[in-house]
Order: C-alpha cells, then sequence, then structure tokens
C-alpha cells in the first residue's frame, strides 16, 4: 500500500473541469484569485475565453455565477471551502438555492489537512452550512477518481451541487472503471461487527483500519459515503440493522456533517449506537497535514480504537 | 418621444402606483416609498425600453430586469400586472399565505420576474453573471438593474461594480434609486454613501444623473446607455420616496408601512384626481 499513487482532489478538480470543457461549450468557470491553488488554473489554460477571474470578493462570485446559469451556462465557481461556503453563504442560499439555479460550487481546501496557514483557513462547516440549504446536493469525494466522477456527474444534474476537495495527495484506491453516483453510498468492505462510514480523506483510513480490525477479529463493514445530501438512507439503514453499531468518519466538525446526518436519520428511523469521529467542536491550528490528522483522531489508528471500544473489545 | 406617449407612460405609471397601494393595502404590508420613487423607471422599462414578450416570459433573448432592491416588489408586480404577465386583480394577493406574489420576487414563482432577489446588494451582482454570459454566448440582450441608495451601503455592490467595468460589460445599465431615505431614516445621517456619481465614476462606469420622474430624461439616458460603448452605465436618479401619495412623499415610516384603510382610501383618491387629469 506504500507505492499507492496520491493525488489530491483538488488536482482531480482541474483535471476533471479541462476534460469537461473540452465536450462542453457551455461549461464556464469562475474563482477568486485562487486559481492556481483550487486548480482552476488547469481549466484556465485550456480555455481562457471560458475562465473568469472575480477578484478577491466571493460574495460577487457566486451572485454572478448564478446570474450565468440563468442563460443557459454551467458555471463552476471556485475558492477555498472557507470562503465558498463560509463567507459566502448567504449568497449561496439565497441567489443559488433559493432559486435552486443549477451552479456548482467547487470548493477546495476543505477541512484541517489545508495544514500549516492554519485555522483561518481550515473549513470544517462547510458539510453543515450547505446541508442547511433545501435543494443542495452536497459531494465530498475519496479520491481522483471518485473526485473526477463527482465533478462530471454534477455537470450533468441540473441544479446547485456543493463539491469539497482537498489539498493533500491522498491514496487512489478507486480502479478507473469505478461507476460513482450521486446519493448512492458505496460498500468497499463486507461484514457485521460494526460499520464505518466515511468520506473524504478518511474513507481510506476507514479502509486500512478495515484491514486492521479484521486481523484482530472485528469484521468491520466499510462504507464511502461521498453524497452527504441526498443521504442513502437504505444504505445506512442497513448498515445498522446488520451491524448494530456505526462510526461516522468525516475531516468536519462533528456537529452538522455526516455524522450527525446518519444520526438524525437513525434516531427517526432505526436507533443505533454511533461514534462520530471528526473534528471536536474546536478550531485547529498549523501544522503539516499529516501530524494534524494524526493528532485530531482523523486516522485509521483512532477508527481502530474506537471500534474496539464500540465492540467491547 | 411624442407627447402622446409621453401621456400615456404617465396614465400608466399613474395605474402602476395604484397597483403599489392596491397591494401593499390588501396585504398590510409591503414597502410602497421605494416602491412609488421607483415607478417611472419601472413604467419605462417595462413599456418602452425592453425587448420582452409578456406572453413569452422565458424568451431567451429577451432584456433581463434584475430588482437588486427586491423590497420594492409591489413596483414590480404592479408594472408586470399592467404588462400583461398575469391579471392585475392578483396584485391583491401579494403576500397572502399560497400566493405566488411573495413578500420579494421569485424567479419561479411570478412570470417576468428575471431572479429571485431581496437580500440587498446580490442582484447587481447577478445582473452583472447575467450581462457577461449574454457577451460569453454572443447575445445582443440588454441588462438592467434598479438598486436603492441605501442598499448601496452593502460592500458587495462594490464588488460587483468593480467587475461590471473590468469585464467591459456595456450591456449592463444599472439605476441607481436616490431618493435619500432608508428605514432608519435619511441615509446621509444612517450611513452616507455619497457622492454616489462620483464613486460609481470612479469604479469605472459612465454615469448620468436625472430627475427619475421625468419621462423625457429617463428615455434620453437610456438611450445614451445603449450608445455607450466599452464600459456599463450607471443612472443616479434623483426621486421622491412615495410620490404622489401626498402624505407619503418623503417620509421614511412609509418605506416598509402599508396604508390603513382610510390611507387607503385618501392615496386612491389622489391617484385618481390625477389620472383624470391625465386622461382628461
Amino acid at each position: 500500500m506504500a507505492d499507492m499513487k496520491k493525488v489530491a482532489t483538488r488536482d482531480s478538480y482541474g483535471n476533471a473541469l479541462k476534460e469537461l470543457g473540452a465536450e462542453h461549450e457551455n461549461l464556464v468557470v469562475l474563482d477568486a484569485d485562487l486559481a492556481g491553488a483550487t486548480k482552476t488554473g488547469t481549466f484556465k489554460k485550456a480555455f481562457p475565453d471560458r475562465f473568469f477571474d472575480c477578484g478577491i470578493a466571493e460574495a460577487n462570485m457566486i451572485c454572478m455565477a448564478a446570474g450565468m446559469s440563468t442563460a443557459g451556462l454551467v458555471p463552476f465557481a471556485s475558492s477555498f471551502a472557507m470562503f465558498a461556503a463560509g463567507r459566502a453563504f448567504e449568497q449561496v442560499r439565497n441567489s443559488i438555492g433559493y432559486p435552486h439555479l443549477n451552479v456548482k460550487i467547487g470548493a477546495t481546501h476543505g477541512g484541517i489537512s489545508v495544514g500549516e496557514d492554519g485555522a483561518s483557513h481550515q473549513c470544517c462547516e462547510d458539510f453543515a452550512l450547505m446541508r442547511s440549504i433545501p435543494g443542495m446536493t452536497v459531494i465530498c469525494p475519496a479520491d481522483d477518481v471518485e473526485a473526477k466522477a463527482a465533478v462530471k456527474a454534477a455537470y450533468l444534474m441540473n441544479g446547485p451541487v456543493y463539491l469539497r476537495f482537498g489539498r493533500l495527495a491522498v491514496p487512489v484506491f478507486h480502479s478507473e472503471d469505478y461507476k460513482f453516483e450521486i446519493g448512492k453510498g458505496e460498500v468497499l468492505k463486507e461484514g457485521n461487527d460494526v460499520a464505518i462510514i466515511a468520506n473524504g480523506l478518511l474513507t481510506y483510513e476507514a479502509i486500512l483500519a478495515g484491514e486492521e480490525l479484521e486481523k484482530q477479529g472485528i469484521h468491520a463493514r466499510v462504507i464511502n459515503m461521498a453524497t452527504i445530501k441526498p443521504l442513502d438512507e437504505a444504505l445506512v439503514l442497513k448498515a445498522a440493522q446488520e451491524c448494530g453499531k456505526i462510526i461516522t468518519c468525516e475531516e468536519h466538525s462533528i456537529i452538522g456533517g455526516l455524522g450527525e446526518a446518519v444520526c438524525s436519520l437513525l434516531a427517526e428511523k432505526c436507533p443505533t449506537l454511533v461514534r462520530r469521529i471528526g473534528v471536536n467542536d474546536e478550531f485547529g491550528h498549523s501544522g503539516p497535514a499529516v501530524d494534524l490528522l494524526k493528532q485530531f483522531g482523523l486516522s485509521c489508528e483512532n477508527i481502530v480504537a474506537v471500534a474496539k471500544e464500540l465492540c467491547g473489545k | 418621444m411624442t407627447s402622446s406617449e409621453k401621456k400615456q407612460l404617465q396614465i400608466t405609471a399613474c395605474k402602476v402606483r395604484m397597483g403599489i397601494i392596491e397591494s401593499t393595502h390588501s396585504a398590510k404590508a409591503g414597502h410602497p416609498g421605494g416602491s412609488l420613487s421607483a415607478t417611472e423607471i419601472f413604467t419605462y422599462l417595462y413599456f418602452k425600453e425592453m425587448h420582452i414578450d409578456p406572453k413569452n416570459p422565458k424568451w431567451e433573448d429577451r432584456d433581463r430586469f434584475v430588482l437588486s432592491k427586491g423590497h420594492t416588489a409591489p413596483g414590480l408586480y404592479a408594472t408586470l400586472a399592467h404588462r400583461g404577465y398575469f391579471p392585475v386583480e392578483d396584485l391583491k394577493t401579494l403576500r397572502k399565505i399560497d400566493s405566488y406574489l411573495q413578500g420579494h420576487p421569485n424567479m419561479n414563482m411570478v412570470p417576468g420576474v428575471d431572479m429571485s432577489t431581496g437580500s440587498l446588494g446580490q442582484g447587481i451582482s447577478v445582473a452583472v453573471g447575467m450581462a457577461l454570459a449574454a457577451k460569453q454566448t454572443g447575445k445582443s440582450n440588454r441588462v438592467y438593474s434598479l438598486l436603492g441608495d441605501g442598499e448601496i451601503q452593502e460592500g458587495q455592490v462594490w464588488e460587483a461594480c468593480m467587475a461590471a467595468a473590468h469585464y467591459k460589460l456595456d450591456n449592463l445599465c444599472i439605476v441607481v434609486d436616490n431618493n435619500g431615505l432608508q428605514i432608519d431614516g435619511n441615509i446621509k445621517d444612517v450611513m452616507s454613501p455619497y457622492p454616489i456619481v462620483g464613486k460609481l465614476e470612479a469604479f469605472g462606469f459612465h454615469t448620468l444623473a436625472i430627475d427619475g420622474h421625468d419621462f423625457d430624461a429617463i428615455e434620453d439616458a437610456f438611450n445614451t446607455a445603449k450608445a455607450t460603448k466599452g464600459m456599463p452605465t450607471a443612472i443616479v436618479i434623483t426621486s421622491i420616496k412615495g410620490k404622489d401619495v401626498s402624505f407619503m412623499e418623503n417620509d421614511a415610516g412609509w418605506h416598509g408601512k402599508a396604508p390603513n384603510d382610510a390611507e387607503y382610501e385618501q392615496a386612491m383618491a389622489e391617484l385618481n384626481a390625477k389620472l383624470a387629469e391625465l386622461e382628461a
């Protein structure tokens, strides 16, 4: 596993935009002075006439994208998650969500794996903000293959989509023939002792945890849940009924994200013991991404520890 | 324009004002003041300026209008109704439960509304996006947006202005309704946005200052805007909040308050007298 290919999903985003841009004339990209970091620069280089830099003005960018969509263009508006979902929340809510316009928000640098920039740029609240908007689809892909597929699926669906990508290069575990579908989770490993439901870079950690737990005699089911909204309720309920115990893992606050979406569903339809692994209602801080992830318990080791505790071992 | 054309616009404007009074009275809420100050602008845009088709509200090549000061929906609705987008009688359903005439415009519910607005500062950015999209797709349609003078206190307005000038959007024309009043009082006292013309010029707009109730001046300004190339145009209108309803004129208290029954009767009597005078 050590020699697995690693790609940051922000790179996947830029590459997917370039590929899609070649096929679809109506795809346009907006950025707020971060094209180099969000990787929309990849699209800009290929299609300079369809790339619009809005300067450091995210609120205006989001509403411009809304206006462009009313004329039949399909805009992907990009910035860091902190600014796309955070600073421009009310613009997304009122000018994209309320009229249900066909705008895609490509937010990179989600979570604490932003690393050295520290808490001001480590957005762990975007799932919560975007999930709360009626009609908004929220996706956080786990690796390069899924990220590219998610960008294409977002383009093809009519309606607003929030896509979250990461800065850190992460292992590519999906094969190229993987079929991604919005709103569908993916069972990566079967097992009935406990179900681990993860997204983003935590999915690969969950895969590793599943393997380690197997060695220790715990048969964990590992589920990749890239779409946080609409949640694949059937898959979650099935896991709850068959495994009896659930662990959610996300690079996001334990408030308002995947963990809370799963808990809300289970509380109403199938009360089940749940442990949420995420950022525990605190801000991040500066440091190398890999060290931060370990420090905050967003790691295979912590998933294993929580699973063992939950299984009474 | 000919004098009969002008008279016809004045008559229409008077009927639009009646629609504003009818709807806000029926709703027992809403924003008459800023609807009445912008009535000539609404009327000129929908009855003279814009290329539109009320029978085909989603016509792809139509001109667009974004009501950035979305709270003046009563003015837009009354104009759309008189232009034939929906029945004038429906104005009385304003703000009522299950009516399509929401307190602020909803593009998916009201025929003729090009963008859902209400949160100040966002409409102009949407209009910038529409104008940029028209350029991008090789369309010749124009985009108009109406802003309040209090609204331009929102920082996003200036982000949008920067973008409009940067992308040389000469197909965009914004109108700032300088009636001088906002909810909390005189805009000078609340948070002065002056000099408005100077600021817009500095942000790269071709800027015109006119009397917002003079149809000749309005026509000249929109024609100048159309002839202006390489930059967007801003028309700053000096207007009277509550125009043509004596007790509402220049009173910030009528920003977001509906007339009661007695006030309704008086307002309608004044407007009916004005209409009779125009039609005489």
